[in-house]
């Protein structure tokens, strides 16, 4: 009886490592095909530019809100620490610089996949449990080419996009709270800033970030929902598991990216 | 919704993206400064650069007219050569006077231009003729306390 249990346990653990592993080389198989048909989709540009409303213009107002109240909170904790050390002329700098290299990229990334990766996952785990990716099939239409690979698309280009967009509105919100409110000189403000933030190594750095941020979104969102069981159930949590996946990859990807490119800077 | 008004959304969304670009890059980075090459060049020499870094600002009358281009040590002299890079409109005079200059107490370092009296103006590849080191707090300290260790026996009845 003890025997027959711990065999079963031991069956599971086994089955769990064996089916995801087996899924790692589904979503490498998946990413291979995606690939080839990149070059086919982008040429679809209608099909892009609905994608692009969907998942970019419908997060514009979550961005642009999170970006205000992000960079409002920055600026009040941020002045209570540097007005210890008499420098609360360097906030702009705090502010600018958390928001350009590191929040801006990453927070935009964790709404975008609570705001356009879910909804993507969904809709194609739908389509795949009405079995419309079939009826393509059959009518000689690539659902990769005509559903995936737009979807892909316009993750990877909105999230510059909206990244910039929420590092603009979090830099006017700690303008707000600093300048307006807690009285902070606008000049210095604003020079600090542009002395200390760099082109270059700040601002196209953290689009790249959110480049890669949307490389890793679109992937988890399609392929999640590509791949669901079409059930509701199986939507439901293919839904659930591209928020958690997409939410960790980008955590981890953002903590290589800062390594590799802002370690040993200064 | 038909598909011109997906253009016009999608449009409005990419032209805000662009918007906060220019934004980013003239607002908030350092875009707007003359570009990297522009300018010219004077040189400096100081005992002591302090904490003076590249990139730092450099000042006439606190207004920013050029950026530290490199910093280097005199392997003869073991002076610090600075590089300055000075905005093509800003024209200075021969004796102009370099300092190292400290904004706030704790504050980053920046290069003080003050200009002086002379007809001819500096150009390319000049040399600064006088200039003054940065304030060393540890030397300042112990020469205070040194200044108050001589004058106490004076005073003494």
């Amino acid at each position: 009886m003890m025997g027959q249990s711990l065999y079963d346990f031991f069956e599971r653990r086994g089955r769990a490592v064996r089916v995801g592993i087996e899924r790692l080389g589904i979503a490498a198989r998946f990413t291979g095909a995606l690939l080839g048909v990149l070059l086919q989709a982008i040429r679809r540009t209608a099909l892009i530019i609905r994608e692009l409303y969907f998942s970019g213009v419908r997060s514009l107002l979550i961005v642009a809100v999170s970006g205000v109240f992000v960079g409002m909170v920055l600026a009040v904790q941020g002045y209570e620490v540097l007005q210890r050390y008499g420098s609360a002329e360097s906030l702009g700098v705090i502010v600018a610089l958390s928001l350009v290299r590191e929040l801006g990229p990453v927070v935009t990334a964790l709404l975008f996949a609570g705001r356009a990766s879910s909804a993507v996952t969904a809709e194609i785990g739908l389509m795949r449990a009405t079995e419309q990716l079939a009826a393509m099939d059959m009518m000689a239409v690539d659902p990769m080419a005509r559903v995936v690979a737009p979807r892909f698309l316009a993750a990877i280009f909105s999230m510059p996009i909206l990244t910039l967009i929420f590092s603009s509105a979090g830099v006017i919100g700690a303008w707000i709270i600093g300048v307006r409110l807690i009285g902070i000189d606008d000049g210095a403000f604003w020079s600090q800033m542009q002395a200390n933030v760099d082109l270059r190594i700040d601002i196209v750095n953290g689009l790249i970030k959110s480049a890669v941020f949307g490389v890793a979104l679109g992937l988890v969102s399609v392929f999640e929902g590509y791949f669901a069981a079409p059930t509701a159930e199986g939507v439901a949590s293919a839904t659930t598991r591209t928020v958690v996946i997409s939410s960790l990859a980008v955590l981890l990807l953002d903590f290589v990216l800062t390594v590799m490119m802002f370690r040993g800077l200064s | 919704m038909n598909r011109s008004r997906f253009d016009f959304a999608v449009g409005l969304f990419v032209a805000l993206g662009l918007l906060a670009l220019v934004f980013m890059a003239l607002k908030v980075g350092n875009l707007a400064d003359f570009g990297e090459t522009g300018g010219y060049l004077i040189e400096a020499r100081f005992d002591n650069i302090g904490g003076l870094k590249v990139r730092a600002p450099v000042k006439s009358a606190g207004v920013v007219v050029g950026r530290v281009e490199a910093i280097g040590l005199d392997r003869d002299t073991y002076e610090a050569v600075v590089l300055l890079r000075i905005a093509p409109s800003f024209k200075f005079s021969k004796d102009t006077i370099g300092s190292i200059l400290t904004s706030g107490l704790l504050g980053e370092q920046y290069i003080g231009l003050e200009p002086g009296g002379d007809p001819t103006m500096l150009a390319n590849g000049d040399r600064l003729g006088k200039t003054q080191s940065a304030m060393i707090l540890e030397k300042l300290i112990s020469q205070f306390l040194f200044s108050k260790a001589a004058e106490t026996p004076a005073k003494a009845p």
